[in-house]
């Protein structure tokens, strides 16, 4: 069953994917690099070094904002780009508005890495930027869509593949919280005042930070996984139909689990308990995924051996499928009674951030550099292995040095003597966590290491590449 | 807690959109001979 190409044929606009692509490169190395930090920061506080600038508040958004939206978001771009040119058969729809997402994204990224630092912040976590960047993010996001639903909508295939619909969920809801959470009354150049108050305000916030890491950092992810796991494995997802499954799972139950980031809060106990429910369901369709993804690989299990790009992936699997498992457990309101506030939270994030949303990325982007560069594989392929090890190694130590200092925190914050009075100062669950810091901060630098060492790769790839032209594919004929 | 009048009216929108999306999808046949489309993607190379 061979496919034609029509040797006069259109190409796809891949320039738009060459772009994202090396800056997710640039900005993973960077955001990683603040990370690094600011857990130094943590261990080491004379590393504030008493300036405004460089210090952790002010650091700390600049580090999410930069992992999440730059590295995150390029990565997003670069790889929904690419797969729906791919499976429509169609050039990106609205090329010119395909270059303005990619330079307005930029400058939105520019921007934060300015005010961040300067302290315009508006307060909301992971929405820190103020009214005009936010207005900035409207525009780009509104073209993203108009790109990616217009070449959704000029596809010369009839069946949608289902990383489209991951990618275009993704998209829209996005978009929908961005506009909803943001809502904000300026009050000068770089100020503002969030239209909500109080509990409604945290409720609007974890509505949105819930739900951004549903679908910005969930569903977007998953398109990418269902595209770039079976193209690396060289077979279909193990099973289409639960890969449907998963995708209208997933959307009906993920927007009522933001409630669970304020148990034993102001919000009533209803909501509570709802939130806590509906984040108990999740964890069905979220292994009924991680399982599919890592099932394509039967009957080809050696080319786990010998690919360490699909290693990124089937490892990026093992973490979705270990911080699903994670996050509905830690929903419990027992079970968040002990790990609310402490680093048990910055361990779980992280096993997913580190895990799966870094490692999948990495595994598509080592799959694409080259073929966007007109190479056959990266420039060196040991330095992926080693790339891999480092990385995962670093996550390993990440995520069980903060399990234990949360855990320990939690403890030692809920102890009570026989008269009632606390056991322990705070002071001096600070004091007990000092340890977990240091390893912390070696884990964190081994995954940069291993960033460090995908940039070097890439860039003697594509140096020693040039550009490519891919023709569409003529659309087979079909029933 | 007046948000909630507006997040649950605005969350039981959208399960409707989804659902009407779904109901779409089924309807226009995307969802018929369905282990045939996930090969498909494996097709698409036009590496030169």
């Amino acid at each position: 069953m061979r496919t034609e190409i029509r040797s006069d044929a259109a190409t796809y606009n891949d320039t738009v994917v060459r772009q994202f692509a090396i800056m997710t490169i640039v900005w993973g190395v960077v955001g990683m690099l603040v990370g690094v930090v600011i857990a130094a920061q943590l261990a080491f506080p004379a590393l504030n070094f008493d300036l405004p600038w460089l210090s952790y508040g002010r650091l700390r958004p600049l580090h999410t904002n930069s992992v999440i939206f730059a590295f995150g978001g390029c990565a997003l771009f670069a790889t929904s780009y690419y797969a729906v040119q791919r499976t429509c058969q169609t050039r990106l729809f609205a090329g010119p508005l395909a270059t303005f997402t990619f330079w307005g994204w930029q400058a939105v990224i520019v921007a934060a890495a300015i005010s961040l630092p300067l302290g315009y912040t508006s307060g909301k976590e992971y929405a820190e930027l103020e009214w005009p960047i936010d207005i900035l993010i409207t525009l780009v996001w509104v073209s993203y869509a108009v790109v990616f639903f217009g070449t959704l909508f000029t596809r010369k295939v009839r069946h949608i593949y289902v990383a489209n619909w991951f990618f275009g969920a993704f998209i829209l809801t996005v978009a929908l919280l961005h506009v909803v959470n943001s809502a904000a009354i300026p009050a000068g150049p770089m100020k503002s005042y969030s239209v909500y108050a109080g509990v409604q305000d945290a409720m609007v916030q974890w509505w949105y930070g819930h739900n951004a890491v549903g679908f910005f950092l969930t569903a977007g992810f998953l398109g990418m996984m269902y595209y770039f796991v079976p193209k690396q494995i060289g077979r279909p997802v193990y099973s289409y139909r639960l890969s449907i499954v998963h995708f209208w799972a997933l959307i009906f139950t993920y927007m009522w689990a933001g409630p669970h980031h304020l148990h034993y809060t102001a919000l009533p106990d209803w909501a509570q308990s709802l939130g806590m429910v509906f984040s108990l369901i999740l964890l069905a369709p979220s292994w009924g995924g991680m399982i599919n993804g890592v099932m394509t690989l039967s009957g080809a299990w050696h080319k786990l051996r010998e690919d360490p790009i699909l290693r990124f992936m089937i490892v990026s699997l093992s973490f979705y499928g270990m911080s699903t498992f994670e996050g509905p457990m830690m929903a419990i309101k027992t079970v968040n009674a002990l790990s609310h506030y402490t680093d048990w939270t910055i361990g779980h994030v992280h096993s997913g951030a580190l895990g799966w949303v870094g490692l999948i990325s990495m595994g598509s982007l080592y799959y694409l550099i080259p073929r966007l560069f007109g190479r056959d594989t990266m420039y060196s392929v040991r330095a992926i292995e080693i790339h891999f090890w480092v990385a995962t190694i670093g996550i390993v130590l990440y995520a069980v040095s903060m399990w234990v200092s949360g855990v320990t925190q939690g403890l030692m914050w809920r102890s009570v003597e026989p008269d009632g009075t606390l056991t322990y100062s705070f002071v001096e669950s600070v004091k007990a966590s000092y340890p977990y810091y240091y390893v912390r901060l070696i884990g964190g630098l081994l995954y940069l290491t291993g960033m460090v060492i995908m940039a070097w790769n890439v860039a003697m790839t594509v140096t020693g590449g040039k550009p490519v032209a891919v023709p569409v594919l003529r659309a087979p004929a079909h029933a | 807690m007046d948000i909630l009048y507006l997040l649950v009216p605005l969350s039981v929108v959208l399960v409707l959109a989804i659902t009407g999306l779904l109901a779409w999808a089924v309807s226009n046949g995307q969802f018929d001979e369905i282990e045939r489309e996930g090969q498909r993607i494996l097709l698409d190379d036009t590496e030169p």
